[in-house]
This record gives C-alpha cells, structure tokens and sequence, in this order.
C-alpha cells in the first residue's frame, strides 16, 4: 500500500528580492517592501512530503530518522540563520520563495533515496505558501504569493 | 467536483514494536518509538471526501452524517485507548501515522454510502502527518 508521508521543518533567514535585471524603479515597483535594500527576514516552515510503499515490517514509508537527518543536513543547515541572497545558487537567480522551493527540492530529488519525493510546500508567513512537486509534473500552483 | 474535508481528534498510546527483530533492531529502527511503556499522542485526523453539490441540498454529503460515521467507526474505537492493545487492526500492524491513515481508511470506505473517500490524513503532531488515498 502507498502512503504520504509528510514532514515540517523551520528555518529562519533573510533575504532581499531585487532582479539586476530590472532598474531601481522597476525593482520597487515590482517586489514593493521586500525590496529593500538592507533586506528583511521570514520563520519559514518547509513542509516535505514523500511517497512509497508502506513496508510491511516496519510500518513505514521511509524511516522518519533518515528524512529528518538527510533533511537537517542538507536544507536546515544549509540555509538557517543565513541571508538566503548570499547562498551560492541565489548569486544568479532571486531568492523568491518560489525559487527556494525548487532549490530544496532538487536539493532533497538529488541525495534523499529512501523514498520518492513528492512535493516541498514552503510557508513563508502564515499567509503564504509555494509548492513544487518537480519539473514535468503538474504542481499546485494555487497558492498566492502576497509578499505580506 | 469539491472535495469536504471534517476535522476530528483522537487520543491514544502506542509503541512501535516488531517481533520479528531483535530487541537492538527495534531500538535502532524504532529509536525512542520502540519503548514498550508506551507512549501517546493527540492525533487529528482530516476526512476528505469528493462529490457534486447536490442542486437541492448544496451539500456534497451531509456533515452531521459524516462526523457521526467518523466518530462511531474511529473516535469510539480509537480515543483514549492504546492502539497496539485494544484495537483489532494493530494487534499485527505497527500503529505507525503511515498504517493509521490506512486503517482508518478502511474502517470508513465502506460505510460512507453515498460519499466518495478521496483522503484520509492523519497527524501524529503538527510536524507530522501521513496521507492515505486508498489502493493507486
């Protein structure tokens, strides 16, 4: 039998959303408050969902232990209490929540083999939320990215 | 099609235990779950079901209807008891969120006449829960 199994876990980090690709102007225009040059910061919470078979000796998808510290490793660490604008693959790319989404999945799509990833859903306030369920698949793209 | 989903909340204890390991095996595998004191949890529960909206009604199932049959096949069976002694299902199964979910998912699909079951979601905790959308 398949199971869902999901997980939460929270980080707190600063980031400032500004594109070199737009003017000053434009760049307030368009990211409004969080455009502030000095940056500002979020308690998110990563939600982190993974599917397979219930193993019939365990009871488990995948062993809670693992996902926990595959994810403390290589998300939680990586990125709490850091200025996400300084993060290697945001020198390029603007650290949005929607791309910090994509990022933790691959992340996680990359290493985690214990069970199938199946979505990260990033809650940057409690108003917000991003999924990603993977490139080709089709995510739930209903949430609404209010920059509260 | 809308999917209703009814919130309900159970208590219970469980260990995580499996006969066929040794006792080393089940305290590495099961870790701090494996305790056989016990342990418990305020567990929520979320029934998910998916239907149209009936043009008389405006309801996809009646609501009352279906806290009664959530409450009769699972609260009454599973509040306040601890799941690995007391609960037919488990007496085999490890009560894992995973086989929860499962469980309680079989308990209701038959009797929800007139609802189609879409999820069942079950958290041990507000960190974790496990969602079961029947046999896929």
């Amino acid at each position: 039998m398949r199971a869902h199994l999901s997980r939460r876990y929270r980080i707190s980090a600063s980031h400032r959303l500004h594109s070199p690709a737009y003017d000053a102007e434009r760049n307030l225009a368009v990211y409004g408050k969080c455009n502030n040059p000095h940056g500002h910061g979020h308690n998110y919470v990563i939600e982190v969902t993974v599917a397979g078979q219930v193993d019939a000796q365990t009871g488990m998808v995948c062993n809670l232990g693992d996902l926990d510290g595959f994810v403390q490793r290589e998300v939680v660490d990586r990125f709490d209490h850091t200025n996400l604008n300084l993060y290697e693959g945001f020198l390029n790319l603007v650290p949005t929540t929607e791309n910090l989404c994509i990022r933790v999945y691959d992340l996680i799509f990359a290493g985690f083999d214990k069970a199938e990833l199946v979505r990260v859903r990033i809650e940057e306030t409690a108003n917000n939320s991003f999924e990603y369920c993977g490139a080709g698949k089709q995510g739930q793209e209903k949430s609404v990215n209010l920059h509260a | 099609m809308i999917l209703l989903t009814r919130k309900a909340e159970f208590s219970a204890a469980h260990y995580y235990w499996n006969e066929d390991f040794s006792a080393e095996e089940n305290a590495r595998i099961f870790g701090k779950c494996a305790n056989r004191n016990g342990h418990g949890h305020n567990y929520t529960l979320e029934v998910t079901v998916e239907g149209d909206v009936d043009p008389v009604s405006g309801f996809v199932v009646d609501l009352k209807w279906l806290r009664d049959v959530i409450d009769k096949e699972v609260i009454k069976v599973y509040d306040h008891r601890h799941l690995n002694l007391e609960v037919a299902e488990f007496q085999k199964t490890i009560p894992t969120t995973e086989n929860i979910a499962i469980a309680i998912w079989r308990r209701l699909e038959p009797n929800l006449v007139g609802a189609r079951l879409h999820r069942v979601r079950v958290y041990e905790m507000p960190e974790l829960f496990a969602d079961y959308y029947g046999e896929q």
